[in-house]
């Protein structure tokens, strides 16, 4: 496996007290070596999925729970074995404004990396390597390293994220809402060199998103997350098309079709906001909320049961039998 | 772009609007000349890439466009009224009783320090002025009631609510004075889904109570297939197409709205991905000809020299695009 992640559990606030919050609750996911894949995870604000990427990048130190690279639980790793991670594991985060320091140039960003990982042999070896990174992601030096980042678009700005991680020929990308900020029509562009260095790259990544249409589109697994915990995994086709859980069926169901003849059916009723925020109940997280909720469900959390396709899984009782 | 939609009366007609922003370096052309109808009762959407100048057309028509920002030029015509002839005292006592916003970041707008019912009757009182507290009091939980928020709203602060009942009250506050037009800037887009449904759904049944017009503004198309009637496409300053919604989205004629609407994820389909580079011109000096010539596909000798006029080339749909023209012209 390249990368484990095992019952991964984040508490904010006081342990057992009045503000305490499960951000993340018994996570497990593993990504392998090969093939390269992209691997979805997705929810709606608040249901942790920030929390796991920051989890991974090394920001923020799991309640209980393992991150596992390579073999390695990084929490414990020497420091050699941490500079190797993190040149293995890159990010690109959501907001393709603040990652950038407006003072200096587009070339600083890799000069800075290049410094970094002493992956510098000489100038035109360097030189040479941006430019490929460039290309890889669409995008020429003579066009982009001397500007500054605010005469870049949006996209752009996101797309050199994009090369600025594959030049270091990581493993593994995660990127957190890479295209939430960058206009719809400028979307596929950072899509489109995720899937390609998938593809001719073999990096494999971690793509956090709200947005369940761009999920579809490139991710080979997913991880529905509701709440903190996983409501249904597997791979995105099955549980797009078929998902099992009432909460992904409702999500499904509510993003809005691209087509004017085909029009929301039905009108949804949110529960009272104090009931959707019980995060000290002991049973299931959607139960507030749950049109085919049963008693069994306040009692404990529902564990995953398997769905039709082997690596499909939901976590909900209707699915015990 | 003349259309008689059904020969529905026109509510808000908007002739040669523009707007630019002041900078150093010259004017940005935020609004270079637009020009649609508002028809009654229909919701017309007003869609295009950041930076387009959609909120900033919204800003013009409600007249609060602030400095650097001037209106240059133009009508904004409610009810055959020129907005831009009216007084700072005409346009406060117009806006909210005629034409109302539903802001961009709507739950960012509410005042934190004040309670729900007090800040909807700041609105009321405002323009109604004075009226018996029990009648506001009705009046105020009649609006909570058609927005789907239940009674306790009432004396709660904003920061108590869920972004999404803060949205609805913003709702209630631009229908409180049964306004002709409102105007709803992005306003479910920063919501979960299942969230932003019930927004949007809850839109919709109010505007169908009331019988109001609507412009919405945003970049999901999905939303819009879901809510508009009609839908502008905006470029750059400009409105390159307009259209029913199901001409937009079955067959759209400008080479931009082809693009957006080829750019749109789907569930249903797991098709290739459009990639489309994104060259646009300095919003200052706007190349002669057509204004998408940079990024257009089809682009020919003509779009380099002269401005497309927009022609209608089904019932309703009016493109501005010289791949239309030519072919007429060359006769």
């Amino acid at each position: 496996m390249l990368l484990e992640i095992c019952n991964a559990t984040k508490i904010y606030g006081p342990r057992g007290g009045e503000g305490e919050v499960i951000a993340l609750q018994d996570f497990n996911l593993q990504i392998r070596k090969s093939p390269a894949s992209i691997t979805a995870i997705a929810g709606e604000s608040g249901s942790g999925k920030t929390t796991l990427a920051n989890a991974i990048l090394g920001f923020t130190r799991l309640t209980s729970g393992e991150v596992i690279y390579d073999g390695q639980d990084i929490s414990r790793a020497t420091r050699a074995q941490i500079k190797d991670y993190r040149r293995n594991v890159q990010a690109v985060f959501q907001d393709p404004f603040g990652v950038y320091n407006p003072f200096y140039r587009v070339q600083h960003v890799f000069n800075q990396v290049i410094r970094n990982f002493g992956l510098n042999r000489n100038r035109a070896e360097w030189q040479q390597m941006i430019e490929e990174a460039l290309n890889a992601v669409g995008l020429r030096g003579q066009d982009v390293l001397r500007k500054y980042p605010h005469q870049l678009s949006g996209g752009q700005r996101q797309r050199i994220m994009m090369a600025r991680a594959y030049m270091i020929e990581p493993r593994l990308i995660v990127a957190d809402e890479p295209v939430s900020m960058v206009d719809a029509s400028l979307r596929a562009s950072i899509l489109d060199v995720m899937l390609r260095l998938k593809e001719e790259n073999g990096i494999s990544f971690l793509y956090i998103t709200h947005d369940l249409s761009t999920a579809y589109q490139v991710g080979d697994q997913i991880h529905v997350l509701y709440q903190g915990s996983v409501a249904e995994r597997g791979p995105t086709f099955s549980v797009i098309d078929q998902p099992r859980h009432p909460y992904v069926q409702l999500l499904v169901d509510s993003v809005p079709v691209p087509d004017p003849d085909v029009k929301w059916e039905g009108e949804v009723v949110l529960p009272a906001e104090e009931e959707m925020r019980s995060s000290a109940i002991s049973g299931c997280r959607f139960y507030p909320r749950c049109p085919q909720r049963l008693d069994q469900c306040l009692q404990q959390q529902p564990p995953l049961y398997q769905v039709d396709d082997a690596d499909h899984q939901a976590a909900c009782y209707l699915l015990s039998t | 772009m003349l259309s008689d939609q059904n020969q529905k009366p026109i509510v808000l007609e908007v002739e040669g609007l523009r707007v630019y922003y002041e900078t150093p370096a010259g004017d940005v052309l935020a609004v270079n000349g637009i020009d649609f109808q508002l028809y009654q009762g229909e919701t017309l959407g007003l869609v295009g890439e950041s930076g387009c100048g959609k909120s900033t057309a919204a800003m013009g028509v409600l007249q609060l466009v602030v400095p650097p920002g001037r209106i240059v030029s133009g009508q904004v015509l409610l009810d055959g009224q020129n907005l831009l002839d009216l007084s700072a005292r005409e346009l406060r006592k117009l806006r909210w009783a005629k034409l109302s916003l539903i802001p961009q970041g709507a739950m960012n707008s509410l005042n934190p320090t004040m309670k729900i019912n007090r800040q909807i009757q700041d609105v009321i009182d405002a323009h109604l002025g004075a009226t018996s507290k029990q009648e506001i009091r009705d009046r105020i939980l009649e609006l909570l009631q058609m927005v789907g928020l239940p009674e306790r709203v009432y004396h709660m602060y904003p920061h108590q609510l869920s972004g999404g009942m803060k949205q609805r009250v913003c709702i209630a506050m631009a229908i409180a004075l049964s306004p002709q037009v409102i105007i709803a800037d992005e306003s479910t887009s920063a919501l979960d889904v299942v969230v932003q449904r019930v927004v949007a759904q809850t839109l919709l049944r109010v505007k169908e109570a009331l019988g109001v017009s609507m412009i919405m503004i945003g970049h999901d198309m999905g939303l819009m297939a879901q809510m508009v009637d009609r839908i502008a496409v905006m470029y750059a300053g400009k409105i390159v197409e307009i259209a029913f919604v199901k001409e937009i989205f079955d067959h759209p004629a400008h080479p931009y709205s082809q693009l957006l609407i080829e750019s749109v994820p789907s569930l249903k389909e797991h098709k290739p991905l459009k990639v489309t580079e994104g060259i646009t011109h300095d919003p200052r000096h706007p190349p002669p000809g057509c204004i998408f010539q940079l990024r257009c596909p089809l682009v020919m000798d003509q779009c380099r020299q002269q401005e497309p006029v927009a022609q209608e080339v089904r019932p309703g749909q009016w493109v501005a695009c010289h791949v239309y023209q030519s072919s007429e012209a060359g006769q």
